[in-house]
């Protein structure tokens, strides 16, 4: 168990610091966020509905989204060269590939997240103050959810033709629990409500978390060369 | 396989199509001669006895691919492979069938096209995760791992339809249906039932006939793939 994390540490920490000598994708996401967040604040009647309103929905679309851009770049990584042979030949077990380029990810996505939500708060001008802990706490179960199934179809799809294409259009039908449910959870703490009136939500993004990285982590060994 | 064999079932498959066609016909005749006009709903429900079993064959379609891509995840037997991608396609079409005569329904029913009920949202996101199945299916050459690709989606796929569903369910009891009429079959009276339960007969031929054309011409392109490679090496 031990080499197994030390493993998947070794190779999160490659991914990483490939990530921050270049930080294309970083910034690529991030100037993709910030226009999202944009373009979504105008795309709405101003005299019918206010920006409080489709913040939650803004919010979840941009983390997604600008997650999304970034996904792939795990797996392309590895394809150049046949990186991923050589990983695979250094007999590192593919559970330890499939936890360390989650691990990346998850580092990608919540760092992309971490910038853009003060960004989101000045833009739509939210009133968060006590609501933050929750806020997190349910961007940390969304965010492990579809960066779980993300993490498993960019292994695919960067194997295809227009990966790029491929990603959104297989992913996207996988976002539908955990981004509906992390926007009604998110509507409730902006409308500073009690977390015990969204315990149906909390309770099916954990389930889905769950079900999914344990299907994920399963499931990656086949979409590896063999 | 052999080309014989695959050419055989392909026949086999026709004739079965072709007698679940006439008998789709004589559901139809039965249902506008012979059943009872639905009291509220007026003639508009005689479209449930196409819709209902199109989408049980859809529905049917989907969970075999599930089954049969976890099963050529564990046994790696490429006909299982073939089996789970051309009843993902046959389940398109009935898909396409249950998501066209819907709305056509529920229009003067429910006053709406369309409502994201759990039912209809779930059976929504399920075609169109098909869509990509297909899709993916297209965008890669080697045999052995378009294969090993698709069963993982087809898997997916299964577990992810419940939650989408529960997503709904949840969605709905926080803004409360402004639709009276729920979806769901009443209890229905003899007759209807007699040509309702007909017709599921009927689609599922539908669904077996079509399934067997649609693996047999899978078949018969492996078989043509493989010469193809041979004389090119």
């Amino acid at each position: 168990m031990a080499e197994l994390l030390r493993a998947a540490m070794a190779i999160a920490g490659k991914d990483l610091a490939i990530e921050w000598r270049t930080k294309t994708a970083f910034v690529s996401s991030m100037t993709f966020a910030v226009l999202v967040l944009a373009v979504l604040f105008f795309a709405r009647d101003p005299t019918a509905v206010g920006a409080v309103e489709v913040a939650p929905g803004a919010l979840w679309v941009t983390f997604t989204f600008a997650a999304m851009i970034g996904l792939n770049r795990a797996f392309l990584l590895e394809r150049e060269n046949r990186a991923m042979d050589g990983i695979l030949l250094s007999q590192v077990p593919p559970v330890a590939v499939f936890f360390g380029k989650l691990a990346a990810n998850l580092v990608f996505v919540g760092t992309v997240e971490l910038v853009s939500l003060p960004l989101f708060i000045l833009f739509y001008d939210v009133p968060i103050g006590r609501g933050l802990p929750a806020l997190a706490l349910i961007t940390v179960m969304a965010t492990v959810a579809f960066v779980a199934v993300g993490t498993l179809l960019s292994s695919m799809v960067v194997r295809t033709r227009f990966a790029e294409l491929m990603l959104p259009l297989l992913l996207l039908p996988f976002l539908v629990p955990p981004v509906v449910g992390a926007v009604q959870v998110t509507a409730r703490i902006l409308a500073e409500r009690p977390l015990s009136e969204v315990q149906g939500w909390l309770k099916l993004l954990a389930a889905f978390d769950i079900v999914f990285v344990t299907l994920s982590t399963l499931l990656f060994e086949a979409t590896l060369e063999e | 396989m052999t080309r014989d064999r695959a050419q055989a079932l392909a026949r086999r498959g026709s004739l079965l199509s072709a007698v679940a066609l006439l008998a789709l016909a004589g559901v139809y005749v039965r249902a506008l001669m012979f059943t009872p006009i639905e009291r509220f709903q007026g003639p508009a429900q005689k479209i449930f006895y196409v819709h209902a079993p199109a989408a049980w064959s859809a529905l049917l379609a989907f969970s075999v691919t599930g089954l049969l891509s976890a099963l050529y995840l564990w046994l790696r037997d490429r006909r299982l492979d073939l089996v789970a991608s051309s009843s993902a396609e046959v389940g398109l079409a009935f898909s396409c069938i249950m998501l066209t005569t819907g709305p056509m329904w529920a229009k003067p029913i429910w006053g709406t096209w369309w409502t994201w009920d759990a039912r209809l949202t779930s059976t929504l996101f399920i075609f169109l995760l098909f869509v990509g199945y297909q899709v993916l299916r297209g965008a890669m050459t080697d045999p052995e791992v378009r294969a090993r690709y698709c069963a993982v989606i087809g898997i997916l796929g299964l577990v992810l339809v419940p939650f989408i569903h529960m997503t709904v369910y949840l969605f709905r009891t926080l803004h409360p249906d402004p639709v009276v009429m729920k979806p769901g079959a009443p209890s229905l009276p003899g007759d209807m039932l007699t040509t309702l339960l007909t017709s599921f007969g009927v689609f599922t031929l539908l669904y077996l006939g079509f399934l067997a054309q649609r693996y047999a011409l899978a078949v018969l392109r492996d078989l043509k793939d493989e010469e193809t490679s041979r004389a090119v090496s």
